[in-house]
């Protein structure tokens, strides 16, 4: 007896079908729910907590500000706190893009020659590791105010850039190398088609730390300016509410800062994610 | 007898840490030619097909191609390199992988057509856009196989390009490869460990010793074409398969199996 053979003719799926069918790659309701929920919940129970603290014990606010009162500061103070949540913002992501188009152009530089790679990287590393409470007051004498905190959010932000771009653009894959090679690529080619896309990943990851960093410069160099300075932005919003005992406008002040961390960390998490989205590891979710 | 594409003349290769890879490898390929290259792993198979391409140079010897000045390369994309393993641009699409080597080489003229061609040639067209990652390792293949064809090249070199794959698309691919080779009438050097890979496919079989590598065996594999399952079940494919094998195991200095 033969045995029977069914033959089931599949054709293989074409990609555009698969991305038509966009809904399968998301992460099921169920699961975003207790990841947004949670924190929420636990937030409301602490601003509560918080409430009660201070209404029981009929705490002024320059002690510890109610809820409420904050909320009511940054609706009542909106003008002045936003327009500083807009220059703290502007001040972080201008250092950040310099301290990228910097980074990511002496990189290519490094991996070009390593005898300039040599004599600059010890300096690049000691622009890291001092600490840049320490360099503010410095640039602060010799700069204007609003260029001395660019300056300050431009070196915390240069160096992760540099650091992680060099490293991306040695991890060239060598059996591409070989490849360029055969056709005998120019070194534009190499770079652009070759270079700076294998980079890429290591370059993100980077940007996402410098972008954290250029918020932390900023904000030092305005509280290191103080009350003195004539700055703007939401550090000096602070510092300058802290003369005043005006606690209220303080932490409001505070919870703008963390709201811009906020924005340029989840910016950061976008464009990195619309970079890598086709082809990285990192940023495909595994199916199963 | 027609002018060799590519002639080896006792080419050798030494590693700075000092192994000896190949020594006084004399080999001619002539066009159209299939030729296998046969041998135990660690042999400088893999060596020799990098001195070809260009990618490593001999420590002694010459290598003088067909129609170029003593020690003149071939122009860029007259030889297509199949490595072992696919070496895709993981950040680019399937046929963007493919257009590489018409872009490096600045053959913007009809690129589409080009690259729509080799891509059928391997039956991905319809995975043109799709990314490296979401293919499978046979289908990589045929892409870094699609690759290497689109600028046409009088000779192809490939380095074990299937011995990642499954048995049944290794068959598959093999098939594709011959039918390539027929249709096209491109010169093939394939670097291969399968004595049974070797007599399927190519039209001539050159076995290498081992430490140093160098030519032990050059053997005429004249089965008429074209070649198909029954072929890799018949008599004489057996019988073909045990005469390279005496002679694999006569370069490695063991008993006939
Ligand atoms: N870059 C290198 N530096 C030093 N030694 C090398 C290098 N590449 C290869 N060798 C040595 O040269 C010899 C031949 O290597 P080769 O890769 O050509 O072998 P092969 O025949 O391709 O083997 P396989 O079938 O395992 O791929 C080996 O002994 C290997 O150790
Ligand atoms: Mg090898």
């Amino acid at each position: 007896m033969s045995p029977t053979v069914s033959r089931t003719v599949r054709r293989p799926e074409p990609p555009s079908a698969r991305a038509a069918n966009g809904l399968r790659d998301r992460p099921k309701l169920g699961e975003i729910a207790p990841r947004v929920l949670l924190p929420l919940t636990a937030l409301g129970l602490g601003l509560a907590a918080w409430e009660a603290v201070v209404k029981v014990f009929a705490l002024p606010p320059y002690e510890l500000p109610a809820p409420s009162l904050v909320v009511e500061t940054l609706i009542a103070d909106r003008a002045l706190l936003l327009g500083s949540l807009l220059v703290t913002l502007e001040t972080a992501a201008l250092g950040l893009a310099l301290a990228f188009v910097g980074g990511t152009a002496l990189a290519i530089l490094f991996a070009r020659s390593r005898l300039l790679e040599a004599t600059l990287y010890p300096y690049a590393v000691i622009l890291q590791v001092t600490p840049v409470v320490a360099v503010a007051p410095l640039l602060l004498l010799y700069l204007p105010q609003p260029l001395a905190v660019l300056a300050c959010a431009w070196i915390v932000a240069f160096f992760p850039v540099l650091a992680n771009t060099t490293l991306g653009l040695r991890s060239v894959d060598h059996g591409l190398v070989d490849l360029f090679d055969l056709y005998g690529a120019s070194r534009r080619a190499r770079l652009f088609r070759l270079e700076l896309p294998a980079a890429l990943p290591a370059m993100l990851a980077g940007l996402k730390i410098a972008g954290g960093l250029s918020l932390i410069g900023a904000v030092v160099a305005e509280i290191a300016a103080g009350s003195a300075g004539a700055g703007s932005g939401l550090a000096y919003r602070i510092a300058e509410s802290g003369y005043r005992l005006n606690v209220p406008r303080m932490v409001a002040a505070l919870l703008l800062l963390s709201l811009a961390g906020v924005v340029i960390q989840a910016g950061l998490s976008l464009v990195a994610w619309l970079t890598l989205r086709r082809w990285h590891e990192s940023a495909i979710a595994r199916e199963r | 007898m027609t002018t060799p594409l590519l002639t080896l003349t006792g080419v050798g290769k030494t590693f700075a840490s000092g192994t000896r890879a190949l020594e006084g490898l004399d080999l001619a390929v002539r066009p159209g030619e299939f030729v296998a290259l046969l041998g135990p792993s660690g042999c400088g198979k893999s060596t020799a097909l990098r001195v070809i391409a260009g990618l490593a140079s001999p420590s002694e010897g010459t290598l003088a191609w067909d129609g170029c000045a003593g020690g003149e390369k071939p122009a860029p994309g007259r030889l297509g390199v199949v490595f072992q393993d696919p070496t895709l641009m993981p950040w680019a699409s399937v046929s963007q992988n493919v257009r590489l080597p018409l872009a490096l080489t600045h053959r913007t003229a009809g690129a589409d057509e080009r690259v729509a061609a080799a891509l059928a040639r391997v039956g991905l067209k319809s995975f043109a856009d799709a990314y490296p990652r979401e293919l499978s390792g046979g289908m990589r293949m045929r892409v870094a196989i699609a690759r290497a064809l689109v600028t046409e090249p009088a000779l192809l070199l490939m380095d074990e390009p299937f011995a990642a794959l499954d048995e049944i698309t290794r068959f598959k691919l093999d098939n594709a490869l011959l039918d390539i080779w027929a249709t096209l009438g491109t010169t093939v050097v394939f670097v291969t460990h399968s004595v049974f890979e070797a007599v399927y496919l190519a039209s001539r079989i050159v076995v290498m010793t081992p430490h140093p590598g160098r030519v032990a065996a050059d053997i005429a594999n004249d089965a008429p074409h074209p070649r198909d399952e029954r072929f890799r079940t018949s008599a004489e494919f057996a019988a073909r398969c045990r005469t390279v094998a005496a002679a694999l195991a006569d370069a490695m200095g063991e008993p006939p199996p």
